[in-house]
């Protein structure tokens, strides 16, 4: 068994990496579901570019994004700079560092299904709402989201347990600082390096058991839809 | 208290131009082949297409230069041809969407609506557990209880095999004879404009080739489109009298009576008359020694070309009454069928509808 602080600072991971998962998720619904909605509507010339950087995360390797954003945030980078005049200070080694790299990284899984449930909507029942006196506005709220649920679930299990899996950007952008950006990756990392393989392995073994459990979830309530 | 349209719309292979002045009340049927563009008209004044023109109904205009009005503000009820119920509510939430929204209250009670569309027991149901006819049916539900200012009905009926139709078209028949608000109706079927319309607007290749009260307008052998089989007459006429013996019914039109089969239509009610051009043979003197039992005498107008050389299509004046025969023309050349020349015309059968 590990020894106690040991485990305080498991403990700490675990805790951090859900609050970091749960904030990401909560963002990326907020801002996904606009650019889901734009870009299964939209018949723009910028809808293949746009749909091209959301999927970037998906085939670049997370140390690439986790450099770049480094980079951008870094006290030389727009985006530190601009922080570092609004008062914000600088990104990089927070947990808000934290939560905007795990946006980007975590986009696609977020943004895709529910672009794609929006796309199955079609034109059809919002049609059928407008001539029913619902403004656009009214009409996406109480017809194309209720209908999209089904895409909302996924992309929320799986924005939230692709959260918890990140390690690479993690390291470039948070380093390793216990309860500020030590996340359980991370941690296990440490105690491997250490050659705490017990400790390891209660981790280890935890995220192999969240995982399964939240792909049974998706499966199961998504077969269940699809009936 | 009219509706005028005019839309021009130009896509790659099709275009709609068209200039309608469509009665305020009734049932106005857009009648055509698949492609002729009535459904694209009927999404234009529904503001689903953007069409340059204008549109005023009833005195309110919806779109002129300058002016669009987005569907969502325009007062009009649409049925669509598959329905397009709100696969996440029940009945009673599909029929609720459309009364919260609706800018005033009906001048026929809610509940009337639900009653005239026998909808009771399925308002607890969601749209997947309806039947096609039963979604159709909910769908109009939820157009009326919008209060609308006009309803659009883009072929209702299209979906449904014959036995749903025969369910639906009563229902149909009660909301043209109540509603006290125009109908705009998109048909490809002929049993539908002959039990439904009452003014007929004929569109082919994007334009609107006839219009007019539909018995004028059905009767027409000049029209561009041919009917085929479906070619014939339709009229108003009222029950004299019913016979108890033979279990016919006696009906009397502008220009005489019909004996018809007797669907237990009340005396004094009237009536829809069908009479299909194929039904209808002449003859240049009356014969009493054949088994059809309404013989009229008729005055031929004129004849035109069938699409096969061996037919032709007579029209008739029976009193103030239209009639079309459809014969060969060898019999027409036999019967020296020339215009204002005087006939008997035998009618071998007689629809009532509606």
């Amino acid at each position: 068994m590990p020894s106690l602080p040991n485990l305080t600072a498991d403990l700490g991971a675990v805790w951090l990496t859900f609050r970091l998962a749960t904030v990401t998720t909560v963002l990326l619904l907020l801002i996904g579901t606009p650019i889901a909605w734009w870009l299964a509507r939209t018949r723009s010339w910028w809808k293949g570019p746009v749909g091209a950087v959301v999927a970037l995360p998906i085939v670049l390797p997370p140390t690439v994004i986790g450099f770049y954003l480094l980079l951008l945030m870094g006290p030389d980078g727009a985006v530190g700079r601009f922080t570092a005049w609004a008062g914000i200070g600088l990104l990089p080694f927070t947990f808000w560092g934290l939560v905007v790299a795990s946006v980007f990284y975590s986009m696609p899984f977020v943004v895709q299904p529910i672009q794609n449930a929006f796309e199955a909507i079609g034109e059809r029942p919002l049609e059928a709402a407008a001539t029913l006196r619902a403004a656009p506005l009214d009409a996406f709220f109480s017809v194309a989201l209720p209908l999209a649920k089904p895409g909302f679930l996924t992309a929320t299990i799986l924005g939230f347990a692709h959260t918890v899996g990140e390690f690479g950007v993690v390291l470039m952008i948070g380093g390793n600082i216990p309860d500020k950006t030590r996340v359980v990756s991370v941690q296990i990392y440490d105690h491997v390096e250490a050659l705490e393989y017990a400790q390891a392995h209660w981790l280890a073994g935890g995220m192999v058991v969240f995982s399964f459990l939240v792909l049974l979830a998706l499966y199961t309530l998504t077969g269940r839809k699809a009936r | 208290m009219s509706i005028a349209a005019q839309f021009k719309l130009a896509w790659p292979g099709f275009s709609l131009d068209v200039d309608l002045d469509l009665p305020g009340r009734g049932v106005t049927v857009l009648f055509g082949q698949s492609g002729c563009g009535k459904t694209t008209l009927l999404r234009c004044i529904a503001g689903l297409e953007r069409g340059a023109g204008r549109l005023a109904v009833n005195g309110e205009t919806w779109q002129d230069a300058g002016v669009f009005l987005p569907t969502h503000r325009r007062r009009l009820g649409y049925v669509f041809q598959d329905a397009r119920l709100f696969a996440h509510l029940d009945v009673a939430r599909n029929l609720d969407y459309a009364r919260r929204r609706a800018a005033s209250g009906n001048s026929r009670g809610d509940a009337a609506i639900v009653e005239l569309l026998g909808l009771g027991p399925l308002l607890e149901r969601l749209p997947e557990r309806l039947s096609g006819g039963e979604q159709q049916r909910v769908a109009i539900a939820r157009a009326l209880l919008s209060a609308p200012r006009l309803l659009l009905l883009d072929e209702p009926l299209a979906a449904l095999d014959h036995a749903r139709k025969q369910e639906i078209l009563p229902y149909l028949e009660r909301l043209r004879d109540e509603l006290d608000i125009p109908v705009i109706y998109v048909s490809h079927a002929a049993d539908e404009v002959a039990r439904l319309a009452d003014h007929l607007v004929v569109m082919d290749g994007g334009r609107a080739v006839a219009q007019g009260p539909l018995a004028e307008t059905l009767a027409r052998i000049d029209l561009p489109i041919r009917l085929g089989e479906d070619a014939g007459a339709v009229f108003a006429a009222v029950v004299a009298e019913r016979d108890a013996e033979w279990h016919l019914a006696r009906v009397e039109f502008d220009g005489g009576e019909l004996w018809v089969r007797d669907s237990g239509v009340a005396v004094g009610r009237q009536v829809r008359v069908r009479i299909l051009a194929r039904d209808v043979s002449l003859a240049n003197s009356r014969h009493d020694d054949v088994s059809i039992m309404n013989l009229l005498p008729a005055t031929v107008l004129a004849h035109a070309a069938e699409d096969h050389p061996s037919a032709i299509l007579v029209q008739l004046r029976v009193g103030g009454t239209k009639l079309l025969a459809r014969l060969t023309r060898r019999s027409a050349q036999r019967l020296d069928l020339a215009p204002g020349r005087e006939v008997w015309v035998q009618i071998k059968a007689v629809a009532l509808i509606g």
